[in-house]
């Protein structure tokens, strides 16, 4: 047969902007280049000379779709190198607002980029057309999120009450009573959810994945743990740099991080729910039981499941942290008085999965060197992996149903090309 | 603009964060109501489903930091019959715009092992820094309210109700105690275009300046006030260089407080 190439030049559907190129030779895929032309910004080199108070604010920008992670990470990674220890209502304060974005991200994932895939349309649009309950209900859903948000953080995209100890200003008891109906109507949106999500048309897949994610002795992971994997893998999250590394690709923008000697990896709910299924609260674990969800997902198109379940996870528990809310005694933990020479990293788990943020800090407080290692670019190489898998085993398709088919897949891991800070044109060459 | 009885619509992105088109999304309550009244005929995060231009109102995002970009958004221009941008990135060059003050070539050494890969330009640059623009909507993010009125006046072809005056003008409406009055906590409300709705104060801290110079600042007069609250020359620089770091009043309040580059 012919070597071909495939070429999908705007990848649809997908936060931020990327392409892919296939190249396949004698009925294999040789080549699978997943290309982030999202321009380059130089987030770490723009923090360098910033006072560490601003790494915060200033991380949010890289993503409007999950600020809040890159908020999470940046002062955990900021509160360990400075020994600020953020505890009881400041800390579940933190949880209820990373609950929020979690709430808002898969709700605009599952009803308007990942739904409309199954159902056979280019957009929620025009699902709404013929399924309008099931896109009024996710856009409910995402307001729901998106009011936990402008009510804690001030407003949902890049909210402004987040700062390294704490917030700026904690809400009364009487102000966050007021999410409480609309989060008991969260989980019940939740539960049809997912049973409309796992009632969807799945291609039969399975996907040998290491799957990492964050795991925590007592709770499903959002802002805590080690980072763990399902072959082995169990290390105190600061050690992130010593197992993974980012390595850089010639034909994209976005650094690749893959396991020190070993290969590829996925982060995201997938993962967080594999490793971390016991941690879920009762009422989620009942909704995934009575759903029948496996222990362990392995068909990435079944990804949408699993985020429906976080989406009543996060509901269930921004109930119990509204219900026995507090009011801290200070809306912040005060820094130190002179901040000497410092080294502090952290990892969060983002609505996509692990965000590391590494930060040195030269005494007196300014940023001498930042890293940042985002989701999606973790997950990279293992959606080339899920494509190469893809193409070898229905190579005699047409061109263009083969990229039709490439982008479903692409977006089953909701994809944040902007998040890579340092994604999608399909190209399929045959050779 | 004369009224199109089903006019089309069309969301560009250029370098950004996506938080700006995510504000549409973000209208939960309109977002099908608007979908109804207009053809999204042109919206690549949304929809597979790309038609060709002419446009009646694009909305664009992003900053132009790269020469294929620069050419992308002549192309973008010519098809569109009015285009608004949206949000900091956009208006003014956006975060990104820091490396105007720097040497891109040692941020693309710092970030990238193999700079050689990453093509870039030297500065970040606002869209009407190349093509006329019919409006520019600020803020980073902009705030949905106003993205839908500026929706709606195209649509209806009146301009938009928009006001350029200060943060301060929202505080007092909101009736926020002044933070720096009270508290003695430094705050870019006097100097920043309201349209958050004044956020930042009702929540015990100073305003950033995410919105962006407001129509007739003194952000040079305000820098010494700054000084006066504690603030040394660095952090002046510092906090006029962010988001809207290359706006024009920003900038130069940023030199005349010792900042260099540029």
């Amino acid at each position: 047969m012919t070597d071909r190439t495939i070429a999908v030049d705007y990848i649809a559907r997908v936060e931020g902007e990327g392409a892919l190129r296939v190249r396949i030779e004698g009925g294999r895929a040789k080549e699978v280049e997943l290309r982030i032309f999202e321009p380059p910004r130089f987030f770490e080199a723009m923090l360098r000379g910033r006072a560490y108070t601003e790494a915060p604010d200033i991380t949010a920008r890289i993503c409007g779709i999950c600020p809040v992670a890159y908020q999470m990470s940046a002062c955990h990674a900021l509160e360990r190198a400075l020994g600020m220890r953020v505890d009881g209502a400041l800390r579940e304060l933190r949880r209820l607002l990373y609950c929020g974005e979690w709430i808002e991200s898969h709700a605009l994932h599952i009803y308007l980029l990942h739904a409309p895939d199954f159902l056979g349309y280019p957009d929620a649009v025009r699902l709404a057309k013929d399924h309008p309950k099931e896109v009024t209900d996710g856009l409910a859903l995402k307001k729901i999120g998106n009011a936990v948000m402008q009510l804690l953080g001030g407003r949902e995209v890049h909210p402004i009450n987040v700062r390294v100890g704490g917030f700026y200003r904690v809400p009364s008891r009487e102000e966050l009573a007021v999410l409480v109906p609309s989060l008991e109507e969260g989980f019940v949106l939740a539960e049809a959810t997912a049973r409309f999500a796992a009632s969807l048309p799945f291609p039969k897949v399975k996907e040998e994945y290491e799957f990492v994610a964050l795991r925590h002795p007592d709770e499903y992971p959002m802002n805590e743990g080690d980072l763990v994997s399902n072959r082995g893998l169990w290390i105190p999250q600061e050690r992130f740099e010593e197992e993974f590394k980012e390595g850089q690709v010639p034909y994209s923008h976005a650094l690749q991080a893959h396991r020190r000697g070993g290969g590829t990896y996925l982060v995201g709910p997938m993962a967080r729910y594999s490793l971390n299924r016991d941690r879920l609260p009762p009422r989620t674990r009942a909704l995934a039981e009575s759903i029948g969800l496996e222990p362990t997902i392995d068909n990435p198109y079944r990804s949408i499941v699993v985020r429906a379940i976080e989406i009543a996870f996060a509901c269930e528990e921004s109930l119990r942290i509204v219900r026995r809310y507090s009011v801290p005694p200070v809306p912040f933990v005060p820094p130190p008085a002179t901040i000497p020479e410092v080294r502090g990293a952290a990892v969060t788990e983002a609505p996509r999965g692990i965000l590391y943020h590494r930060y040195d800090v030269a005494a007196g407080g300014l940023l001498r060197e930042a890293k940042i290692v985002p989701p999606t670019s973790q997950n990279q190489g293992r959606i080339e992996d899920d494509l190469r898998h893809l193409i070898d085993a229905d190579v005699a398709r047409p061109d263009a149903e083969l990229a039709l088919a490439c982008e479903r897949a692409i977006r089953n891991h909701d994809p944040c090309i902007s998040c890579a800070t340092h994604f999608l044109k399909l190209e399929v060459e045959r050779a | 603009m004369a009224i199109v009885a089903h006019p089309r619509l069309a969301v560009w992105k250029f370098a950004s964060c996506d938080g700006c088109q995510l504000s549409l999304l973000d209208c939960e309550d309109e977002l099908l109501a608007v979908a109804d009244r207009v053809e999204i005929a042109n919206f690549v995060e949304a929809s597979s489903a790309v038609a060709p231009g002419p446009y009646d109102l694009s909305l664009v995002e992003g900053s132009i930091t790269t020469a294929h970009d620069a050419e992308r958004i002549l192309q973008v221009r010519a098809q569109s019959r009015r285009l608004v941008t949206i949000g900091a990135c956009a208006t003014s060059g956006g975060i990104q715009a820091l490396r105007n003050f720097a040497d891109v070539d040692e941020f693309r050494r710092v970030v990238y092992a193999r700079p050689e890969y990453i093509s870039t330009l030297a500065q970040s640059t606002a869209i009407a820094d190349h093509v006329p623009v019919d409006f520019e909507l600020r803020g980073c993010p902009i705030n949905k309210h106003q993205l839908l009125e500026v929706v709606a006046a195209f649509l209806h072809g009146r301009r938009p109700t928009v006001p350029t005056d200060s943060v301060c003008i929202e505080c007092k409406r909101r009736g926020t105690v002044c933070v720096v009055v009270a508290h003695g906590t430094p705050c870019l409300g006097p100097v920043t275009q309201a349209g958050c709705g004044a956020i930042c104060p009702a929540y015990d801290r100073g305003c950033y300046g995410c919105f962006g110079p407001q129509d007739t600042p003194n952000p040079e007069a305000w820098g010494r006030r700054l000084r006066e609250l504690g603030m040394s020359s660095e952090e002046i620089v510092r906090v006029y260089r962010t988001f809207n770091a290359a706006a024009k009043p920003f900038r130069l309040a940023a030199e005349s407080a010792g900042g260099g580059g540029a």
